[in-house]
């Protein structure tokens, strides 16, 4: 039987959707409100090939993929310079702790004002709250480097920036990637509630909001797995990375 | 009992016969308001294998950590032929050998590290590591990632990464604590080779009487603290040593010796 472990994931998928087929047939819920799988994965296709649901992606993709990369390049080095000194840390901990907890969609109106409608206030909104995850988890990797590891190349006579360069920063990959992975997760949902209000056009957060008021349930339940897809995405896609460069994680 | 000047001169009065490669003068360190070391003298002498052991807590590491510079002394001297320790090479080798390697670093570049500090050209580094790998006849995988190897590899890659810069003084702390038995003996024919190959200065902290004892020129024993020298017992029986060596008279009466004055330090608390 182990043979079939591989396959294991697959059964939740099947059980949701007969679950859902005898939902939609037992009409245990509207039928408008929730139409058969069927209908929602043509509405799917379509949509990604033909209709707009494939642009609204290609969009989403882009601010999400924008506001990891931002939040990246301003968090990875602050976040080593913070925790090769972990007094310089401790001082700025509870600031960092407080904007990582406060809510990034309350800062919607703040950056609003900021950088107007557009694109930009979506992005620096999700980068702001990326940037903060990422920050928090950098420092906390360099900081938690093995001592041991230190005060090996400290022994082989390395300065204290080779150790930075050659020791802390190795050491802090691994918690750098679950920086990463948790804000380009957070960067998504903050992209896609940013579609969905303040005069958003086009996005997936957008699509669904435009289906759910047009009533084309096929075309919401659409957009929104397409957004879960994407999530999924680009975790995995960070994990792959990660199992590639950080080939000695947790050994 | 003897004052403590009589016994920093028994110290020096082992070490005497060679002349002293590392002199440590008026040493001290505290931790909190315990003083682990005050006003500590002593004399490596050079080209000889000397065991640190002492009750548990007393600062054998410390000391060795002291005299790599790990770990700065609150007072004190230490000099390596009348040099400071930024003018000399030296290796050290760690307990925690899955700490102390580059686990994204390949073994053969582990090893090679210390030489890319020192700005040593990558063609050059190779031949050096080779002579080395030959010299000491290791058979690893060196393109292996230190977590692919055992425990006992492990540790032969940290020595080696310790011995490549050809150091004029060797540091060791227990650095076969955390392998298991079998590993452990096969080890220490290892240093004993490497310390007959290359008559590196040593210095060995180790918590097993026995391999202390079985390796050591010299075996200095430590006081609980602050920390004195109990006794700088001398052990000459030539090298190789074998398991024979093990139930030789000389050297149960060097273990029985060690003992004594480890169970006098133990209870003097």
């Amino acid at each position: 039987m182990k043979r079939f472990d591989p396959y294991l994931p697959v059964l939740g998928v099947v059980a949701l959707i007969v679950l859902w087929y005898v939902a939609v047939w037992a009409q245990v819920v509207d039928p408008v409100l929730l139409p058969p799988p069927t209908d929602t994965f043509r509405a799917m296709w379509t949509g990604m090939t033909k209709g707009k649901l494939g642009s609204d992606f290609m969009h989403t993709v882009e601010r999400t993929v924008y506001a990891t990369a931002i939040a990246a390049v301003i968090a990875i080095p602050l976040g080593i310079f913070l925790g090769a000194s972990e007094r310089l840390y401790r001082s700025v901990e509870f600031v960092i702790d407080f904007f990582r907890s406060t809510p990034a969609s309350a800062m919607f109106p703040l950056f609003l004002v900021l950088f107007g409608v557009g694109d930009r206030t979506k992005i620096s909104v999700a980068a702001f709250g990326a940037a903060l995850v990422i920050l928090f988890n950098v420092a906390y990797g360099v900081m938690n480097a093995r001592k041991t590891r230190l005060l090996a190349a400290k022994a082989m006579g390395a300065s204290r920036l080779r150790i930075l360069m050659d020791v802390m920063l190795l050491e802090s990959l691994p918690q750098t990637f679950v920086g990463l992975r948790n804000g380009v997760s957070l960067a998504l949902v903050i992209v896609v509630v940013a579609e969905m209000f303040i005069g958003s056009t086009d996005g997936l957060g957008n699509r669904v909001f435009e289906a759910q008021q047009l009533f084309a349930m096929p075309d919401m339940y659409a957009a929104i797995f397409a957004a879960g897809a994407l999530g999924y995405g680009l975790n995995l896609l960070f994990l792959l990375v990660e199992r590639r460069f950080v080939h000695w994680a947790g050994k | 009992m003897l004052t403590p000047a009589a016994e920093v001169k028994s110290g020096r009065a082992a070490g005497g016969s060679a002349p002293a490669h590392v002199t440590v003068r008026g040493l001290c360190k505290s931790f909190g308001s315990a003083a682990v070391y005050h006003d500590f003298d002593l004399d490596i002498p050079r080209g000889k294998l000397v065991s640190v052991f002492g009750p548990n807590g007393c600062g054998k590491s410390t000391l060795i950590n002291m005299i790599a510079g790990l770990i700065p002394p609150d007072a004190g001297e230490i000099l390596f032929d009348g040099k400071p320790l930024s003018q000399i090479k030296f290796g050290y080798v760690f307990q925690n050998y899955r700490e102390a390697l580059f686990p994204w670093l390949r073994s053969l570049e582990n090893i090679e590290y210390p030489l890319k500090l020192m700005g040593m050209p990558k063609a050059e580094r190779r031949a050096r590591v080779e002579r080395l790998v030959a010299h000491l006849g290791v058979k690893i995988d060196l393109t292996k990632y230190p977590y692919l190897l055992s425990g006992g590899q492990q540790q032969l890659v940290s020595i080696m990464r310790a011995l490549v810069v050809e150091p004029e003084i060797l540091f060791l702390d227990e650095p076969f604590s955390a392998l298991d038995y079998e590993m452990t003996l096969f080890m220490r024919e290892q240093l004993q080779r490497i310390f007959m190959e290359t008559g590196t200065t040593t210095v060995l902290v180790s918590h097993d009487l026995e391999e202390a004892v079985y390796l050591a020129d010299r075996v200095l024993l430590l006081s609980r603290h602050p920390a004195r020298i109990a006794d700088f017992v001398r052990y000459e029986t030539p090298r190789p040593r074998t398991d024979e060596t093990l139930s030789h008279p000389d050297f149960v009466a060097t273990k029985a010796h060690c003992l004594e004055i480890f169970q006098r330090e133990v209870r003097r608390a």
